[in-house]
């Protein structure tokens, strides 16, 4: 059971890297974004370091959309889904396996990115530190809450803006207190770990409710 | 394995499909759907492989443990479950990993539907009639004992439909199932035929309904 979900995992990762998978654009499209804004604010470095974890949480939260739209559509298009269904294992391992490669193709490599492009938006070392780390602990929650909107427009063509429309208001907890935690490491009347623990609780709570829904909206009958 | 379809409806969008569809097949059994277009063939098997849900009737299998349905069968059809990106080598290892039962390797698979060139090689550079043989060749990487297909020859080359009946015929001689949906004769010997009546035959839908 753990193999077929490591094979799905291994596949999806490859696929990634191969001719018309996401691959690295998630990333390059979060650093457009981290980019853009100094461009738009001008060189006022107190402000951009003010708002600077706000900032990279944002173009996180919008970058993690990046392939979503594609993560159940594609296998459902192809008939890769019906293999999925047919195998041995429960459709809510499938998913946890999906999500996991997603993850590991946008989440991770944005929250490793983060302290570079932190430089981008005038971040001292701790600011830089804190904002990886929140992002570490926050984005598989963005992976899961994504997911139940990807399996709900799996069957509707171009659903992408339905989705984003779908899942960005649920992200809005995680983004929240994702931001918090970030700032409160700099300063401020609120411990760093309280936020951080909030942060952790919400990616468990989406990894548990994300992945039941998600199948569920999956094995929902035509 | 057995497996027994008793009374079964199906209604796709309001409009009732067939109804009253019974069935039995034991080890070795062949089954060959035939119908006109549009007729149910397609539905029937997706009933089977539990992607639809049927209106009135049951299903149920005997002889194989506590697998259930989906857990038995191998359904080969239009959408054939091939990542383009991917080789055909690692498609088949894919399936082979997911679905379990592991019997021939992918390249063993292969080489028996005269693809063996074809294992290194993006199954997007294959032809319609190769990603088919492609898609064949799962059959034969898991060990399972019924196989759904649906239109197995559509764009196979009369060699290929040769190797397929072949295939066929070995797996019943080892006790195994064969559900067919077909509009050709499939070289299939001694096949039950189930011949699903077009829809105008059907009684027309009873109860209102939302489309759902």
């Amino acid at each position: 059971m753990t193999r077929a979900v490591l094979a799905l995992i291994a596949r999806d990762l490859r696929l990634s890297g191969r001719v018309g998978g996401s691959g690295a654009l998630s990333l390059v499209f979060f650093l457009m974004i981290v980019a853009l804004v100094p461009f738009a604010l001008g060189p006022d470095l107190n402000l951009l370091s003010r708002i600077g974890p706000a900032i990279l949480w944002l173009a996180a939260v919008l970058a993690t959309l990046i392939g979503l739209d594609r993560l159940f559509q594609a296998d459902e298009e192809d008939g890769s889904l019906d293999l999925m269904t047919a195998a041995p294992v429960p459709l809510e391992l499938v998913v946890l396996g999906k999500v996991t490669a997603h993850w590991l193709t946008t989440g991770l490599p944005l929250a490793l990115a983060a302290p570079l492009f932190g430089l981008l938006v005038a971040l001292d070392g701790t600011a830089m530190s804190s904002t990886a780390l929140t992002l570490l602990a926050g984005t598989p929650a963005l992976s899961f809450i994504g997911a139940v909107g990807a399996a709900l427009t799996a069957s509707i063509r171009r659903g992408g803006l339905i989705l984003a429309v779908l899942v960005l208001p649920l992200m809005i907890p995680t983004l929240i207190f994702g931001v918090s935690a970030a700032q409160a490491a700099s300063g401020g009347t609120v411990p760093f770990l309280v936020p951080l623990a909030v942060l952790a609780a919400l990616t468990l709570i989406a990894a548990v409710v994300g992945t039941l829904a998600a199948a569920a909206a999956l094995r929902w009958p035509e | 394995m057995r497996l027994s379809v008793d009374n079964l409806a199906c209604r796709r969008s309001g409009r009732r499909i067939f109804a009253n569809l019974s069935f039995g097949l034991g080890p070795g059994d062949a089954l060959a759907v035939t119908g006109r277009n549009g007729a149910g063939k397609s539905s029937l098997l997706a009933i089977l492989t539990g992607r639809l849900r049927p209106d009135a009737g049951q299903i149920a299998i005997a002889d194989v443990g506590e697998a259930s349905l989906p857990e038995c069968l191998h359904a080969v059809g239009h959408r054939d479950g091939l990542k383009s990106s991917l080789t055909a080598g690692e498609n088949l290892l894919f399936a082979q990993r997911i679905l379990g039962a592991p019997r021939l390797s992918p390249g063993d698979a292969l080489e028996r539907l005269g693809l063996g060139h074809a294992h290194d090689l993006p199954v997007a550079y294959l032809s319609a009639g190769q990603r088919r043989r492609v898609a064949l060749a799962r059959l034969l990487v898991c060990a399972r004992p019924l196989w759904l297909l649906d239109e197995p020859t559509a764009a196979l080359d009369t060699a290929s439909q040769a190797v397929l009946a072949a295939l066929m015929a070995a797996h019943r001689a080892e006790g195994g199932l064969v559900i067919a949906a077909t509009h050709q004769a499939l070289g299939l010997s001694d096949a039950t035929e189930l011949r699903i009546e077009t829809a105008a035959a059907a009684p027309v839908t009873d109860v209102t309904e939302d489309w759902a």
